[in-house]
């Protein structure tokens, strides 16, 4: 294949926030598809029976995977935000700077918040931890 | 009359006029998402346990079955489309590059036919 210009060239760009948004976004879903693997392992699991289920279950509630989990609720929270930003940019709307910076703000502030709540409720409920 | 010369469209240069139907697929199963992973979370947060009997209980539910299948089948599409567009960004040598994608399609597409299986197999009581 011959050279050609390839994008993105991260390197070339001074962080802002327009560039973190989007590449945070990229990664959340990079985080979710890999989720996605480990929710069919799930569902695969409960369908093989109690004792499958009870084996797969020792496995996924290591101490280990209570950061899996915060990592994933975080990347599922932030992804649907900015997703719904995105959305909302499809439709000619907000893409102004001003409107811009604001949905920024928005997104972080809310999955920050909903992320927290969240990661302290699965934290905090035997349910999720045994 | 076409000016691009022959060649340069053998070589894969240029439009290959399919960018669309990827950029509409991946708004369509996007906002096909909001509804369905919303959903799913809280309908997770609501069960009083995530001990096998509630969960296959709720599984058997009317409606379960059929939320879990949807959000199992546009998940693993928009993630399909999604991690295609990540490869296709970053992975600059031609060959990593069609190995990354065959891995991608492959294991999407295994990883959506067996939660399926799954979610069928539980929802109509093991007969499967």
């Amino acid at each position: 294949m011959p050279e050609r210009p390839l994008s993105p060239h991260l390197s070339v760009y001074k962080l802002k926030y327009t560039l973190a948004t989007s590449i945070l976004n990229r990664l959340a879903g990079l985080i979710l598809s890999l989720g996605f693997f480990l929710f069919a392992y799930w569902l695969v699991a409960l369908a093989a029976g109690a004792r499958a289920y009870a084996q797969a279950r020792e496995l996924l509630s290591l101490g280990l995977f209570k950061l899996v989990y915060a990592v994933l609720i975080a990347a599922f929270v932030y992804h649907l935000a900015a997703g719904v930003r995105h959305l909302i940019w499809d439709t000619g709307r907000g893409l102004d700077r001003l409107s811009a910076q604001r949905s920024a703000w928005i997104v972080a502030v809310v999955s920050v918040l909903v992320s927290l709540i969240l990661i302290y409720g699965l934290l905090r409920s035997g349910a999720y931890a045994r | 009359m076409s000016l691009r010369a022959p060649l340069a469209g053998v070589l894969g240069r240029g439009s290959a006029k399919a960018g669309v139907h990827h950029w509409w697929l991946q708004r369509l199963t996007s906002v096909a998402l909001v509804p369905l992973a919303i959903g799913f979370v809280v309908s997770l947060l609501v069960l009083p346990a995530l001990d096998y009997a509630t969960l296959i209980g709720w599984m058997r539910q009317g409606g379960t079955a059929l939320g879990l299948v949807l959000f199992v089948l546009v998940a693993a599409r928009h993630s399909h489309l999604g991690v295609r567009v990540v490869i296709d960004d970053y992975v600059h040598s031609a060959g990593l590059r069609t190995l990354a994608v065959v891995i991608s399609d492959f294991s999407h597409l295994i990883a959506a036919a067996a939660a399926v299986y799954a979610v069928l197999k539980v929802a109509l009581g093991g007969r499967l």
